[in-house]
């Protein structure tokens, strides 16, 4: 039998921070803060071990090593000072999926209504993934999902599949 | 099935990522209406088979509530614009109309 159309890792000890402001006024100070470019909208910056995506017209969410987290956290709050803004560490309330393989688009279109192969290389997409909300986007060789913890083995579940073995969904 | 484009993050979003949220451009009466008016506020709703005016969130995406104009009849969708306008922007009419040159807005934009 076929491999599984993709491998799935669950990935741990990454820190993440909401950000919610007026980007167009607090924008240039969330990016210096971060070192990253400010994502346009529905798309991903990134540097290699930080990310910054763009979640809603009012909300980031920066993805950093766990290691790195208070520090940025305070940068932010130091950056932000005066600003009507939220900063929240909600490292704890996500859960992270790594799906890598030839045919990872293929098992995120069983459980999402949206085209992943022709998702763009800095896209980031909210969507669901079958009956939970999660937010997409490519790394190398595949893509990463992240969801929320409290249905993260749920999210789990559906992943692992929609990407059993013999399962492409192009005509065999 | 129906496809909305957000007007916030400019996605095409499918209807099971939307919540929708009844008709649009209701209009809260105030403390100098009487019961009859309130009453109106609250249950009174157009139900029409045609063109019609509907509020959506963007549930599964970026959380935003918009308005969306389309026919209840055909599905066809007119178009969608932010939540933050009192009335159907004159596109909106404008695109309406096209496909459907004898309707009239029945609101005037001076009220």
């Amino acid at each position: 039998m076929a491999d599984a159309l993709a491998t799935i890792t669950r990935v741990e000890g990454l820190g993440m921070i909401a950000l919610r402001a007026d980007l167009a006024r607090a924008g240039d100070a969330i990016a210096e803060a971060t070192g990253l470019a400010l994502p346009a909208a529905t798309s991903i910056t990134t540097d290699g071990s930080r990310s910054l995506g763009w979640m809603s017209p009012d909300e980031l969410l920066l993805i950093l090593p766990g290691a790195e987290l208070a520090e940025a956290q305070q940068a932010l709050n130091q950056a932000l000072t005066g600003e009507h803004a939220l900063i929240a560490d909600v490292s704890d309330a996500r859960a992270v999926f790594d799906l890598v393989g030839a045919h990872a688009a293929d098992a995120l279109a069983k459980l999402a209504p949206v085209d992943f192969a022709a998702l763009p290389a800095d896209g980031l997409r909210r969507t669901r993934a079958a009956q939970t909300a999660a937010a997409i986007w490519r790394i190398d060789g595949g893509y990463r999902v992240i969801g929320f913890r409290s249905t993260g083995d749920y999210l789990a579940t559906v992943l692992n599949n929609a990407a059993l073995a013999g399962t492409t969904l192009a005509a065999r | 099935m129906l496809i909305l484009t957000c007007p916030y993050c400019g996605v095409k979003a499918e209807e099971t990522e939307l919540a929708p949220g009844g008709e649009a451009h209701l209009k809260r009466v105030g403390p100098e209406g009487d019961d009859q008016q309130f009453e109106g506020y609250l249950f009174a709703r157009k139900n029409p088979k045609g063109v019609h005016f509907e509020r959506w969130r963007h549930a599964y995406g970026c959380g935003k509530w918009f308005l969306a104009a389309r026919d209840t009849n055909t599905l066809q969708v007119f178009g969608t614009y932010k939540a933050q306008t009192p009335y159907p922007t004159d596109e909106i009419v404008a695109e309406i109309q096209k496909s459907r040159p004898d309707w009239k807005p029945d609101w005037s934009a001076a009220e």
